[in-house]
């Protein structure tokens, strides 16, 4: 891995192994604010990135730039990360905005993604509620992981399941997204997830 | 001495891709961007725009994914696809496809990532 020859306030890059062929994207997704960047961050192996796309202010992706001006449009933000599996394999961690005016970004994203780990926050579990669904409507298999801020009372797991009225082969994780440690383990348990589903369906 | 910002080189991005917000060919945000060593340097990029220019100085240094390459130069991911398209059909750099289980699951690419992932953290 070597590093482009400018620095201009941005992270230089990092180029991938020689040897990577393949890479896999999992899409870590949320309300605002519930740890998604961090989370990122903390597994990322590269400094998070960030790109950002033109979205109209109805949300559609702009189809004609020569048609758009300013006014029109906003941008909205992704962060993501990586991390070398292997000296073949590389994955990609897409923090992905929830809100569902972002349909056509969320195709893209979630085009090809292994599944999604959805963070959540038990103090407004509500918020999770039209993240899952975009979730759900893509197809995407997911678990969630319940990001334990600081401060936060103890809370029954349980109640957490029912609330989000999970189905009972969801995985439910809890998880601190600034600890790689515990990050790592929330996506683990995803992925387990993953293994195991696609053992069923295709044995 | 630090170099000037980059960014303020950069025209619009509607102008980058002459209109076009839709590449030809199709990338993921984690296709594989690799430039062609055998492409002659030089000549060839003489009529690139700055920004094709300024992609394929990133990419020298090795591969990237597409939405990498979009962060680093600081474009949109429809624009920085729409110069990975042309690129590729100019011959300097080739992709490569992300590994897509959308169709079918793959059990032995799932259990990759699952041993990756717990010899990492």
């Amino acid at each position: 891995m070597g590093s482009a020859p400018w620095s201009d306030g941005r992270p230089r890059a990092v180029y991938l192994g020689d040897a990577v062929e393949r890479a896999v994207k999992i899409l870590i997704v949320g309300h605002f604010a519930v740890g998604k960047t961090t989370l990122v961050g903390a597994l990322s192996e590269i400094p998070p990135l960030r790109t950002e796309e033109i979205m109209t202010q109805a949300g559609a992706l702009v189809d004609d730039l020569a048609g758009v001006t300013g006014k029109d449009t906003t941008t909205v933000a992704m962060d993501f990360g990586r991390l070398t599996l292997n000296p073949r394999l590389v994955l990609y961690l897409f923090g992905a905005p929830g809100q569902q005016r972002f349909q056509r970004l969320w195709r893209d994203m979630a085009y090809g993604a292994l599944g999604a780990l959805v963070l959540a926050d038990v103090r407004r579990l509500d918020a999770s509620f039209p993240v899952m669904d975009m979730v759900e409507e893509y197809g995407l298999p997911y678990a969630v992981a319940v990001n334990q801020f600081d401060g936060v009372p103890a809370f029954d797991t349980g109640a957490v399941r029912g609330a989000l009225d999970l189905l009972e082969e969801t995985p439910l994780v809890v998880c601190d997204a600034r600890d790689r440690a515990s990050a790592g383990a929330a996506l683990i348990t995803l992925v387990q997830y993953l293994h195991a589903r696609a053992t069923k369906e295709h044995p | 001495m630090r170099p000037p910002r980059r960014d303020s080189g950069l025209v619009r991005p509607y102008v980058v891709t002459g209109g076009r917000a839709h590449s030809r060919i199709s990338f993921d945000l984690v296709s594989l961007v690799i430039t062609v060593d055998d492409k002659p340097s030089g000549g060839p990029e003489a009529g690139l725009s700055p920004e094709k220019r300024s992609l394929l100085a990133l990419c020298r240094g090795g591969a990237l994914s597409v939405a990498e390459i979009a962060a680093h130069l600081a474009l949109p991911v429809a624009v920085t696809k729409v110069l990975i398209g042309d690129l590729t059909d100019s011959g300097h750099i080739v992709t490569r496809a992300p590994a897509s289980p959308a169709t079918r699951p793959d059990i032995q690419l799932l259990q990759e990532v699952l041993d990756g992932l717990r010899a990492l953290v």
